[in-house]
């Protein structure tokens, strides 16, 4: 590597970190502060521990994320199936369109038209109405990971099976899902972060006592910089880093499957 | 692809992310524009009957008339609305510049970095995109406040005599869009770039062609689907773009996502807002259409790296 490239990706990296690593440093100050450091302290986290709006709202988030990644996760897998071993049949154009559509389509707006709907069929706004729309959103993040793992698949496995007499769904589940199972976990788990992290869909679609954390800390972050937050995600970003771990670790095992 | 005979199964596995996308995602679209095109009197929750289907062609007749188009009127005649357009264009396109001019020097590093070096520098490039998105903004406002950290370490260095005013600024939503998505300019153009076949830079630079001549007369062009794949990833959600612009901007930044946000919330005008909607839509859906093949490449991409 000459010094250029080495200088981008030093650079690249501090622009990317500092403002994580700012925040974990300023968690544990014990001055409300930011420009006095009034040295070590976990007081914020114990605040945090004691704050009970904020963690409810961070159980709705946690249940929302379960119900809506295994939603995605089923809804995803199923269409990535489609897309990649289906060939043409009729309406596949409108089928591509409506799986990667919501990946594209701005977040105010799928937030907005579900809010919209549910209105019009008359369904009560809480936790339900919530994972049906992280469910929609997520679908097409989990069907383009495991439709790159699909495409990566060697077919005579498939066509192997079927041909020793193994009916569709048995070779659905004994071979093709088998081997698309780290796909499947790295998706869901994109899926429940997604999920986690969604601040403008749930705003439109959940109802009172359904705040999710990212719409309770938005709520706080908006009066300006609060330590409690810096604790709040100084704990999200060690909970997230752990998920990817595990992700990359999925996708590693990939290549022994 | 498969020329085997179709088979129930298949179409049993089709019906359920069929059904779940076209009422979750197609419906409440037109639906969408349906409100976008009432009048605000005839727009109040639950908006029913959207359509009479039993009252046939009668209940047709009704729901045409009941369309008017004085919301989009609105959107046009109302300097609000067109200056929001524009904001929301000039700063999506501004950001997209920016991310391409930093964004290519990051993804050439990583693809020339040691190969087993490789998996591990773009793990660090992932982690902050996987990292809650509104705390990454927030920790913006510690760093570019008045008395936040930016100014404290200019200050203390000498290089400024008073804090800058950064914060709640054009260039503070900018230094947030550029931040918030340089994940998603980076990798697909890595990808594209850990692609290319190395013979071609070694045979330019047998030619006698300096490392600076080979990134620029051979690299670059070749990269440039990666390029155009990048900026439209990162310029399409940048339009509808809320909380960026919410956090970080000025009462004076205008941005189409945020206006449809205070017509909904503050104002209540949930036609206008689904005006709004269908407006963002059509400014983005131009990008979608010319970037289709190349976005579906980068997302692939994303989904390997």
């Amino acid at each position: 590597m000459t010094w250029v490239t080495r200088t981008a990706l030093v650079a690249g990296l501090c622009f990317l970190y500092a403002p994580i690593l700012v925040l974990i440093a300023y968690s544990f100050n014990a001055s409300p502060l930011v420009t006095v450091w009034g040295g070590l302290s976990g007081r914020w986290y114990g605040a945090l521990f004691s704050d009970a709006p904020l963690l409810a709202a961070a159980w709705v988030s946690l249940k929302v994320a379960i119900l809506s990644s295994l939603v995605a996760t089923i809804l995803g897998t199923l269409a990535a199936l489609v897309l990649e071993r289906h060939g043409r049949f009729h309406g596949r154009a409108l089928f591509t369109g409506l799986v990667f559509g919501p990946i594209v389509m701005p977040e105010v707006m799928i937030g907005l038209s579900l809010l919209l709907m549910f209105i019009g069929i008359g369904l009560d706004r809480g936790i339900l109405t919530i994972v049906i729309a992280h469910a929609t959103f997520c679908t097409g993040f989990v069907a383009v990971l495991v439709a790159a793992r699909l495409r990566g698949l060697d077919r005579s496995l498939e066509e192997a099976a079927a041909d020793l007499g193994a009916t569709p769904i048995r070779v659905l589940t004994t071979v093709t899902l088998p081997l698309l199972a780290p796909a499947i976990a790295a998706g869901a788990l994109l899926a429940f972060t997604l999920s986690l992290d969604d601040l403008v869909i749930a705003s439109f679609v959940s109802g009172p006592g359904s705040a999710t954390l990212p719409m309770r800390l938005y709520s706080e972050v908006r009066l300006g910089v609060n330590p409690e937050i810096n604790a709040a995600s100084t704990l999200l970003v060690g909970l997230v880093s752990a998920a990817v771990l595990l992700a990359s670790w999925l996708t590693a095992r990939r290549g022994q499957a | 692809m498969s020329g085997r005979p179709r088979t129930v199964f298949d179409r049993i596995v089709r019906l359920p992310p069929l059904v779940w996308l076209s009422a979750f995602f197609l419906l409440p679209f037109a639906i969408t524009l349906k409100i976008s095109l009432s009048e605000p009197a005839t727009a109040i929750p639950p908006y029913l009957p959207l359509l009479d289907w039993r009252a046939g062609l009668e209940g047709w007749s009704i729901f045409l008339e009941g369309l008017n188009l004085d919301n989009y009127a609105t959107l046009y005649l109302d300097p609000l609305y067109r200056d929001a357009a524009i904001g929301s264009l000039s700063y999506a396109g501004l950001g997209s510049l920016i991310l391409v001019a930093l964004g290519t020097p990051l993804a050439y590093a990583l693809a020339r970095a040691p190969s087993r070096w490789q998996p591990l520098l773009v793990a660090l490039v992932v982690v902050p995109f996987w990292t809650s998105f509104l705390i990454r903004i927030y920790a913006w406002i510690a760093i570019l406040k008045p008395e936040g950290l930016l100014n404290l370490v200019l200050l203390r260095l000498g290089l400024i005599a008073g804090p800058l005013t950064i914060l709640n600024t054009d260039a503070a939503v900018i230094i947030g869009l550029v931040y918030a998505y340089l994940p998603f300019m980076v990798l697909p153009l890595y990808a594209v770039m850990n692609r290319l076949d190395p013979t071609l830079r070694e045979a330019a630079a047998d030619l006698g062609a300096s490392p600076t001549r080979v990134f620029w007369s051979v690299t670059l062009p070749l990269s440039l689907p990666g390029i155009a794949a990048g900026a439209g990833l990162c310029f399409i959600p940048m339009v509808g773009e809320f909380v960026i612009p919410d956090l970080l901007g000025g009462s004076e930044t205008l941005m189409l996502g945020r206006v449809l946000w205070s017509e909904f919330f503050s104002n209540r005008d949930w036609p206008l807002a689904s005006a709004v909607a269908v407006l963002i839509l059509a400014i983005v859906i131009g990008p979608v259409i010319l970037f289709r093949d190349s976005l579906r490449a980068g997302e692939g991409e994303d989904a390997g790296a």
